[in-house]
């Protein structure tokens, strides 16, 4: 514990020909409690410091540089640190037109995700806002959705889904006379006439849109009710007495004190859902006019083998996001937001 | 219906049909999150032929109700089963030891983070942050080709080092919140009786703070119990080592395995993380959500 003190710059002590290895001399003050305390935080941080340079700082960037390598599966264990650098990987993957139609795939699938959860977790809190019997039964139910493993809930989805012999499918066409079920996770667009126009309609990326939005609804739920219930209810009791509406109070009162939390909701769930591979990749394998960025990568890392391309592909992904979220920020900021 | 004769002002107006609509969205909220589970319950309890001849029922027959789905989710693949008893003893190992490592580290950071003036205090926290929001694929990459080059992709223990990496930065982020909360006047009584630093947390902060790290410890368990994606690409070839996650993902793709016994392993993993979950939901949810109130 003890290590010797390390202040910079020459000691008096030491070169007034004190001890030349200028520790522990006699003019030298024993260190405060506040050094010993600085020490003991870089002791203390220094484990958690470790794990994660080591396997999230270094491995992204050496990513970045595989980015620039000509690395397939077969040859990883022998290619070198800088061994050929070249912008191959990058030439390949923007020269394809798929890269463009699956970035917007996922832009609209995050954007359609986050707005979803966002807006149903608001409800949901505005709903069990006040206490009414078996509040606690419903706040508990909501979070299942949540907390159950991906893999169930998206197995239950499909399932649910099944043109043959699942639950939706099977109601909609005898009480609801849909004229054929429905290939929910299949069926990239179908078109639907609405006054005599033939819209198209993506199916299975709307379908995996609201299983996002059914997953993670519950997180936003959580916030946006802790942030409710450290409202006041004085300025709410005022704009009673003043004649305002409920609708009213929600849109002038309550809607803006959550305006903040619901800011940092929407970068959080964007970045997430951004990135998201789990979902898209157990629900459609990304077949269908799902194929988002992260499955493309998985495909390039595992399908086709090519390591090179895929971190490409991921570093051009990280990017992206980089670029969008600090747009955002800037935004906020030049309102006035103190975001995140 | 009302008894006094009050104009129907638009305050009364929206009153009565808010009254009404807040009833049927608890209803609409109830039925999406509470329906796809007890579905998955009540197929996971059908035989096959019953829920091939009558896809529409929402219930058993108690006459019909078997469990020789979860016999053979179960059962381990000599005798003819498909092994999740394994793949559950996997997965609590890698959340299990997960959830210790993480703590065992996260603690002390935490507690360096929220009390003691070091260098690089506020850069340690962005990194942090930065890496709590920066997930999944795009350190598959790097991590899957390191685990190549080292041979311990197929191991648990590479599982165990990402997880770790990933948990420990929001386990810091939430412990330090707690820590910040315990008063500095009882650390300082600590200090000026004797004790040293580490004294001080191991006797007193460590003490207070233990109903948050039990907290953020399940929390950390969850997580690993729920990954996929990495285990995915780090196990996919070594069957004895799948974790449930996978397990059930990659017998759902298999012809051999009907639904329903795919339910049964669904339900197996899924009760003991919801159950786990709701014993400690309070602490939980405070936990996730501090922060949240200073907007």
């Amino acid at each position: 514990m003890a290590a010797p003190p390390t202040t910079t710059g020459p000691s008096k002590a030491s070169r007034s020909g004190g001890t030349p290895s200028g520790r522990g001399s006699a003019g030298r003050r024993p260190p405060t409690l506040r050094e010993r305390d600085a020490r003991s935080g870089l002791l203390l941080i220094s484990p958690t410091l470790i794990i994660v340079v080591v396997v999230v700082v270094v491995p992204l960037a050496w990513s970045a540089l595989i980015a620039f390598q000509r690395m397939r599966l077969i040859n990883v264990g022998r290619t070198g640190l800088f061994d050929d650098l070249t912008l191959r990987n990058f030439v390949t993957v923007f020269s394809s037109d798929a890269l463009w139609s699956s970035l917007g795939t996922t832009v609209f699938y995050t954007v359609g995700s986050t707005f979803l959860a966002i807006v149903l977790g608001l409800v949901a809190a505005l709903l069990v806002r006040r206490p009414f019997r078996g509040r606690t039964f419903v706040r508990a139910a909501m979070l299942i959705p949540y907390v159950a493993p991906v893999v169930a809930a998206t197995f239950v989805w499909r399932v649910m889904l099944n043109p043959e012999f699942g639950i939706i499918n099977t109601w909609g066409t005898r009480l609801f006379g849909w004229d054929d079920p429905v290939a929910f996770l299949s069926q990239a667009r179908a078109d639907v006439s609405f006054l005599g126009l033939e819209i198209p309609i993506p199916v299975a990326l709307l379908t995996v849109i609201a299983f996002e939005g059914w997953r993670n609804f519950p997180f936003a739920f959580l916030f946006i009710l802790a942030r409710l219930s450290a409202l006041s209810d004085e300025v709410e009791e005022a704009a009673i007495v003043d004649g305002a509406t409920p609708l009213q109070r929600f849109r002038y009162i309550v809607l803006p004190q959550l305006m903040p939390v619901i800011a940092v909701l929407v970068v959080l769930r964007f970045i997430w859902t951004f990135n998201e591979f789990d979902s898209i990749f157990l629900l459609t394998g990304g077949t269908a006019g799902t194929n988002v960025v992260s499955v493309r990568v998985y495909e390039l890392l595992t399908v086709q083998r090519n390591v090179g391309g895929a971190a490409a592909q991921s570093v051009f992904l990280a990017l992206v996001l980089l670029v969008l979220v600090g747009t955002y920020l800037l935004v906020v900021r030049k309102r006035g937001g103190q975001q995140l | 219906m009302s008894t006094y004769n009050a104009p129907w002002t638009r305050d009364r107006v929206e009153r009565s049909v808010l009254r009404v609509l807040r009833w049927v969205g608890i209803a609409f909220f109830l039925v999406i999150t509470l329906v796809p589970f007890y579905y998955m319950v009540m197929l996971s309890l059908r035989p096959i032929q019953d829920l091939l001849l009558r896809p529409g029922s929402l219930f058993v027959e108690l006459g019909n109700i078997t469990f020789s789905t979860y016999r053979e989710v179960l059962a381990p693949v000599s005798s003819g089963g498909q092994g999740f008893l394994g793949f559950l003893r996997n997965s609590l190992l890698v959340a299990g030891s997960s959830m210790l490592l993480a703590l065992a580290i996260a603690i002390p950071g935490a507690y360096a983070v929220s009390r003691l003036p070091f260098v690089g205090r506020r850069q340690v926290s962005a990194l942090f942050l930065a890496v709590y929001l920066f997930p999944g694929i795009v350190l598959a990459i790097p991590m899957f080709v390191v685990l190549t080059r080292l041979q311990l992709r197929g191991s648990l223990i590479g599982l165990v080092l990402v997880y770790i990496a990933q948990t420990v930065p929001v386990a810091v982020y939430t412990l330090r919140n707690y820590f910040a909360t315990i008063p500095e006047s009882i650390e300082e009584a600590g200090l000026i009786d004797g004790l040293g630093r580490l004294g001080v947390i191991r006797r007193i902060s460590l003490p207070l703070a233990l109903p948050s790290i039990m907290a953020t410890g399940i929390f950390v368990f969850m997580i690993a119990w729920n990954e996929f994606l990495f285990a995915l690409l780090f196990l996919v070839d070594r069957r004895e080592q799948w974790t449930v996650s996978l397990g059930l993902s990659q017998l759902s793709g298999s012809v051999e395995v009907s639904t329903t016994v795919l339910m049964a392993g669904s339900v197996v993993i899924t009760i003991p993380i919801v159950v786990l979950f709701f014993l400690t939901e309070r602490l939980l949810t405070e936990g996730l959500t501090s922060g949240a109130e200073k907007g």
